[in-house]
């Protein structure tokens, strides 16, 4: 199975308007959404049944038992997260608690316990044919590049045979960014003509690169700053990564995702563009000697 | 010069934040920023700051961030290996009787350094970012950066947080990273108010859903700021109205501050009717802030 991720650094430069209109085209049979921090491509995918929901735990957090506590403040201490602290008894701040399990080891009388805990949801929609794997991460939590790595996971268990598996990325170059590019065989980079947008493409291409992974890009509301465009064709130019298209902006873009479509399902200017920038991204995908 | 806003004596953190990325965070933190008095930005979203690009700083100081990771003595190392069985983060392994340290899942525990019997294991610092101060006219810009391929930025935004407490006196502007995870919840577990900026797409509502339980479950006074506001329905107002939530302001989608944003220009010091039309909002913000304070003191 091909993996394609679509990915952006900038966040609303369009990922999941193009992982949409990706997975409508190309009919798939297996696609993930791995923004778990702000998963939407549920919204526009239009599954009528309800998925298959499973808890994820990510790592256990500390408890304190206050009946055992000496309070010798080694785990206090000793944590190096600051989770610990005093208000007449010892507590842990589960929010900033990670579950290393450190103040359990140092604690000399064991009142402390890892306790294991929820820290997001895990969805599955399947209908026999295709599959959808998605997750929201539970507010506040720390673990998403973990979370991430479950969404794929459960996509590929819950897949039958298919050539092509379409991967929707969130914003940024940290966990959950690195977990989604570990595996892919290529990497779609949806650029906005704006100069934080080219400097977070610029970012994002960086983190790419350092796991070698098969990078392409294109340019979405390319129309509104023609310039910006122009540059971000040059740097694509210069760093020798295929260029594969360009879709203006669209206000029938915006009419379509409120009402739970994607583009290629109405007759719009940004759909007829993203079908090109489809099929470029499929021959680069597909050519000889890719992933 | 143009007339800044006087907000009195209030020392007020303001956090800007959105859930979706991509609504408009860096918009509204650097033109309030830019509208006040004396004000500092801070750019919490360090794994692509962007307020900087807008504000072109002058007089940049720069500072590394480390953090602390384990280092292996190999000559001490015996292969009992309790430090693979502890680290829950899978960062150590014994291959070919040699530890190795997977510095990018490192989390900084400490957890192998305690339990390593021959006291073979140390600690160093690795650096992950930086953060950056300038400073352009009245704004004093802090911005974090995480070097590409490092996995949290947490730390920096630790340090930025506690830079500010120096100049106390200060308007602050928080410029949060997208979503609704740690790193969006150590950006604003300090501030005073919190600003949630939201455009009219389903997208949109639905990721402002999230932060909308975020600043509920952290108890933080707050407001929506709609941005991309066009003639039709907009299903985040909407959103705003069946909750009761206050809308604090409405920034019109229009191209003109469309390309003044993609060319990284600050809006307020380009066109007169974007300085109201941020003043005015900064106005609406420091009333909610000090009825917060009179009424939560």
């Amino acid at each position: 199975m091909k993996q394609l991720l679509i990915l952006s650094g900038k966040g609303g430069t369009g990922k999941t308007t193009i992982a949409g209109a990706f997975i409508k085209l190309t009919d798939a049979k297996a696609y993930a959404d791995c923004d778990v921090d702000a998963p939407n491509l549920h919204l526009i995918t239009r599954w009528n049944a309800e998925p298959a929901k499973t808890d994820y735990y990510g790592l256990p957090k500390a408890e304190i038992n206050p009946e055992l506590c000496t309070q010798c403040d080694q785990c206090r201490q000793n944590c190096w997260f600051d989770a610990i602290s005093i208000d007449e008894k010892y507590k842990v701040d589960p929010f900033a608690c990670e579950g290393c399990g450190v103040c359990e080891y140092v604690c000399p009388v064991e009142a402390i316990a890892m306790i294991p805990a929820v820290a997001g949801k895990l969805m599955l929609y399947s209908d026999g044919e295709k599959v959808f794997s998605t997750a929201q991460l539970k507010m506040g939590s720390g673990t998403s590049g973990m979370l991430v790595t479950e969404v794929k996971r459960q996509m590929k268990s819950a897949a039958v045979d298919t050539g092509l598996a379409i991967i929707d990325g969130s914003p940024g170059i940290g966990c959950p960014v690195i977990a989604s590019l570990s595996g892919v065989d290529m990497v779609l980079i949806v650029a906005e003509p704006s100069i934080s947008g080219i400097s977070d493409m610029e970012r994002i291409i960086n983190t790419a690169e350092k796991f070698g992974t098969k990078i392409a890009v294109c340019i979405n509301k390319y129309d509104t700053n023609i310039e910006n465009t122009k540059r971000i064709e040059e740097f694509c130019i210069k760093k020798g990564l295929p260029f594969i298209g360009s879709i203006p902006f669209d206000s029938n873009a915006v009419k379509a995702i409120n009402n739970g479509q994607t583009i290629v399902d109405i007759d719009c200017t940004s759909g007829t563009a993203v079908k090109e920038v489809y099929h470029k991204t499929m021959n680069l995908l597909f050519e000889k000697g890719c992933g | 010069m143009p007339d800044f806003m006087d907000t009195g004596a209030i020392n007020m953190r303001i956090a800007v934040l959105s859930g979706k990325g991509g609504t408009g965070k860096t918009l509204v933190s650097v033109n309030l920023a830019a509208v006040s008095r004396e004000s500092i930005y801070l750019d919490c979203d360090v794994e692509e700051p962007n307020g900087h690009l807008f504000f072109k700083p002058e007089g940049i100081q720069e500072e590394e961030i480390s953090v602390k990771i384990p280092k292996v003595d190999n000559e001490l190392c015996n292969g009992c290996r309790k430090c693979v069985d502890f680290c829950k983060f899978n960062a150590l392994a014994y291959i070919k009787n040699k530890m190795i340290v997977f510095d990018e899942v490192c989390h900084s525990c400490g957890g192998c350094i305690l339990v390593c019997p021959q006291k073979a294991v140390t600690e160093k610092e690795k650096v992950i970012g930086k953060v950056q101060k300038g400073a352009s006219e009245q704004v004093a810009i802090y911005t974090g950066i995480l070097n590409t391929g490092e996995a949290s930025g947490i730390p920096i935004i630790k340090k930025l947080l506690s830079e500010e407490n120096a100049q106390a006196s200060k308007q602050i502007i928080i410029d949060c990273p997208p979503g609704s995870a740690c790193i969006v919840m150590e950006s604003i577990k300090d501030a005073d108010y919190c600003i949630l900026v939201a455009e009219p797409t389903l997208f949109g509502v639905h990721n402002l859903n999230m932060v909308y339980d975020l600043v509920k479950l952290f108890n933080k006074p707050f407001g929506v700021v709609l941005n991309k506001c066009l003639e039709e329905e907009n299903p985040a107002e909407k959103f705003c109205l069946e909750n009761s939530i206050k809308i604090l302001g409405r920034i019109p989608f229009d191209n003109e501050l469309g390309t003044l944003n993609s060319n990284a220009e600050i809006a307020v010091n380009k066109d007169e009717k974007y300085r109201e039309l941020f003043s005015s909002l900064l106005n609406t913000v420091t009333k909610e802030v000090q009825h917060e304070t009179t009424t939560n003191p």
